[in-house]
């Protein structure tokens, strides 16, 4: 029994071993100096796996007792989180170094985290799901923090952990009385207790709880508060990091929770999920507006792009499911891309954050500007680009669900939003003459910047074929 | 259930007669003692100055480094607890998931030693 | 009233009123004080429930370790409370607002408290008959074997918790003398010492 419990969590254990042994190899050679190493190695691991767990497993098992779930769901979420993990490692070498903080450490902590992460989407029962997450969260404190002598990442690192512990703690109280309510901590078990249509109140409190602290982790407003800051004080790396693994995870967790556990009370979540989702990309459309730092936008745009991603988890269909995770795998790729020009953008070797500083970038450097503007029409979901597709299907599923206003309020806030993509478009086409930014030279990172552009226009013709596997993945999830 | 808590029925009577008399010699003092303060006696004493800033400073930071290394150990060790007393019960998993678990520490361990975290100065 | 009953209530008493002063109370350090006593009150009624080792874990973790870390921190911070305290007082309506409407709420739910009719088995289902067995035993066979997935989560989460105090607070001074043992263990007394033959009347 054990050994096949064993195998089944192998991915994970591969590569929590596989962080050990980079920190004592670390520890006990050269320290910092095979802090470059250390950190491909860590990508090309986080690559290879995410390519084992991708051909690897078929079918549906679970191990210890029910504790841990390995479904296409699961694969689905732990394949895009570990290659978006890699890809933003790669990108974050030439960043640290310059900046002197290429510790081994980081390398390290960002496997621990994506091991928490991969825990937290195959999470089977409310201990492993809380387990998971913490291991998640505690690496993300510490490397927001990681420019220590920096008062704005210090306060970065400690703003999430007050406001990470805080939201843990509302998770445990509706963990707790959710087990007061069902007497087990396995989803399998919970969603037995609940017939279906009648919701007790301590289990709604339960639900209602575990989806507030969750709605945290994925930064949906009303508990958005914490992300702008967070953006913006915590190194760029580790900002393009906290865009994209992180919240896949906290997604899959979410949609795991609600439809293991509470699958039997969609219509009571379900008006919570669209009350996150309408404050969410209103907040992030509007609040954006304002921004000058071009890493305080993304903070609010992806709080917006969340708040899309929750309308497809909302309409409670197979097809809702199957539109937020083809939503997230888009909306990782692009900030990929749009990371990976952030982190270009340098005046005498110092980075810049300001909006400004693009003013007729496209002279500059007409090849990159062409690609960071397909990105931004991307994110602002401007058709035929793949971000389209992305909101599409999520206005799709949720017209299909009967909320039909929840669809029109997302096109709204979704014009909205537009406004400030186009205006950095706008700068960088027929913005005033200022003073350029230095000439982008890191070869990886134009990669993942053409790549990403190319994506979202090569990607309108059957998107990869993501959605199969999408559809298949949000089976598994909705019986 | 009620022979467990009669086991803990000394503690109970102990800890009522602790808080007790704690109540009854701070209510004595109050009732009984002397007392006219004047504005010297009750300043800070300061061999005879008048007290030259806040009793309280700054802790260097490493106290919380060794503090914080002490909890997660102290944590560690706590686990050691229930695997020593059921340690015919547990089995081979038991003993080997304990064997990782105390390696896993191990290896934070031998990272904080190597890291110098252990060395004051 | 049964002894039991009289002593539950003394220890919930005491840990919502100490709770009350952790938050009230001007000097901080009295608030951690206060800490420590809910703690303590709370390890009681752990005792009450019979489950011994919960109640052990809070005075040797919490009482013993975390309280002093707590100490550490509120000492460390060079911050002037008082006038951290007269900020908050201008959100005090608010939280006191949050508050009551979460009162109010929690009121709800346990007026109308109901548990799910499986839940009884449910719970059966996974621990150990407590009958015959002491306490910590019960959860010694559990952790180790039915949620070894967990406990080792739980070890790696505490390896994090390493690296990050580490990485975050550990400053290596330079020019400081360091001990170092194995270059003192394996000196070479005689290359240490230089013996002259000094002739009188002369210098080196």
């Amino acid at each position: 029994m054990i050994s096949s419990d064993i195998s089944t969590v192998l991915p994970e254990i591969v590569l929590a071993v596989f962080a050990m042994g980079a920190l004592m190899f670390a520890v006990y050679t050269g320290k910092d100096k095979t802090a470059p190493m250390i950190l491909w190695l860590t990508a090309m691991v986080l690559a290879g796996i995410g390519i084992w767990v991708a051909i690897s497993g078929n079918g549906s098992r679970v191990a210890f007792g029910g504790a841990f779930v390995d479904d296409a769901f699961s694969r689905y979420a732990k394949v895009i989180i570990l290659l978006s993990a890699s890809a933003i490692l790669l990108m974050s070498q030439d960043y640290m170094t310059k900046r002197g903080l290429m510790l081994f450490e980081f390398p390290i902590l960002v496997a621990l985290a994506v091991v928490g992460m991969m825990m937290m989407v195959s999470a089977g029962d409310l201990m492993a799901l809380y387990m998971g997450l913490e291991l998640q969260s505690l690496s993300l404190y510490v490397v927001a923090a990681l420019r220590r002598d920096s008062v704005k990442s210090t306060e970065a690192g400690l703003k999430y952990f007050v406001l990470g512990a805080l939201s843990s703690g509302l998770l445990l109280y509706g963990a707790s009385l959710t087990y007061g309510f069902a007497g087990t901590t396995l989803f399998s078990g919970i969603i037995t207790t609940v017939e279906a249509g009648h919701v007790p109140l301590g289990m709604l409190f339960g639900l209602v709880f575990i989806a507030a602290g969750l709605a945290f982790k994925v930064s949906a407003a009303p508990f958005h508060m914490w992300t702008p800051d967070v953006y913006e004080g915590s190194p760029t790396p580790v900002t393009a990091f906290f865009a994209t693994a992180p919240k896949i995870a906290a997604m899959g967790l979410f949609a795991r929770v609600l439809y293991d556990a509470f699958g039997n009370a969609v219509a009571d979540w379900s008006q919570i999920l669209a009350f996150l989702s309408v404050a969410s990309m209103f907040l992030g459309a509007v609040a954006a507006i304002g921004q000058r730092n071009i890493k305080r936008l993304m903070a609010y745009s992806s709080i917006a792009h969340m708040g899309f991603a929750l309308m497809g988890l909302a309409s409670g269909t197979v097809f809702g499911v199957q539109a937020m995770l083809v939503y997230m795998a888009i909306y990782v790729t692009m900030n990929i891309g749009t990371f990976a020009f952030i982190l270009s953008m340098e005046k005498d070797g110092q980075p810049v954050t300001d909006i400004d500083s693009l003013n007729m970038y496209s002279k500059h450097d007409p090849l990159r500007a062409v690609a960071m503007m397909v990105l931004l029409f991307s994110l602002a979901g401007v058709p035929p680009l793949v971000g389209f597709f992305g909101k599409y299907y999520v206005l799709l599923a949720a017209v299909q669900a009967g909320m039909s206003w929840l669809a029109i309020a997302g096109v709204v806030a979704s014009v909205i939003g537009a406004f400030y993509y186009l205006r950095i478009v706008y700068f960088m086409y027929f913005g005033e003459e200022g003073d350029m930014l230095d000439k982008a030279k890191s070869p990886i990172l134009w990669g993942f910047l053409m790549a990403s552009a190319a994506i979202m226009v090569v990607g309108v013709v059957n998107l990869f074929g993501i959605e199969g596997f999408a559809a298949a993945a949000a089976e598994t999830l909705v019986r | 259930m009620e022979d467990l808590l009669r086991e803990y029925l000394p503690i109970l009577v102990f800890l009522g007669l602790a808080v007790g008399l704690g109540v009854v010699l701070i209510l004595a003092a109050v009732i009984l003692a002397v007392r006219n303060p004047d504005p010297e006696k009750v300043s800070a004493y300061e061999c005879g100055f008048n007290a030259f800033d806040d009793a309280r400073m700054k802790f260097d930071v490493r106290f919380y480094l060794v503090a914080i290394l002490f909890i997660i150990f102290d944590l560690e060790i706590a686990f050691l607890f229930p695997w020593a007393v059921a340690f015919k019960d547990v089995g081979l998993v038991g003993f080997w998931s304990m064997i990782v678990f105390l390696g896993v520490l191990t290896i934070g361990f031998a990272y904080e030693w190597k890291k110098g975290a252990l060395e004051w100065e | 009233m049964t002894l039991t009953a009289f002593a539950f209530y003394v220890f919930a008493i005491t840990v919502v009123t100490s709770g009350l002063f952790v938050v009230v109370s001007k000097n901080p350090v009295h608030s951690v004080l206060w800490l420590i006593l809910s703690f303590l009150s709370s390890a009681g009624l752990f005792v009450l429930l019979g489950a011994e080792f919960v109640a052990m874990l809070l005075v040797i973790v919490y009482v013993g370790a975390v309280a002093v870390l707590f100490l550490f921190v509120v000492m460390m911070l060079d911050v002037d409370f008082a006038e951290l305290k007269a900020e908050m007082a201008k959100y005090v309506p608010l939280a006191l607002l949050i508050g009551v409407v979460l009162l109010m709420q929690l009121g709800m739910v346990l007026g109308t408290w109901t548990s799910s009719e499986a839940a009884m088995d449910l719970r059966g289902a996974v621990a150990p008959a407590i009958e015959g067995t002491h306490n910590t035993a019960a959860l010694g066979r559990l952790i180790y074997d039915d949620y070894i997935y967990l406990f080792q989560a739980a070890g790696l989460i505490l390896l994090v918790a390493m690296i990050g105090a580490i990485v975050l607070t550990l400053r290596h001074r330079p020019n400081i003398k360091r001990q170092n043992v194995m270059a003192q263990m394996h000196r070479d007394p005689a290359k240490a010492m230089e013996l002259k033959d000094m002739k009188p009347g002369q210098g080196l």
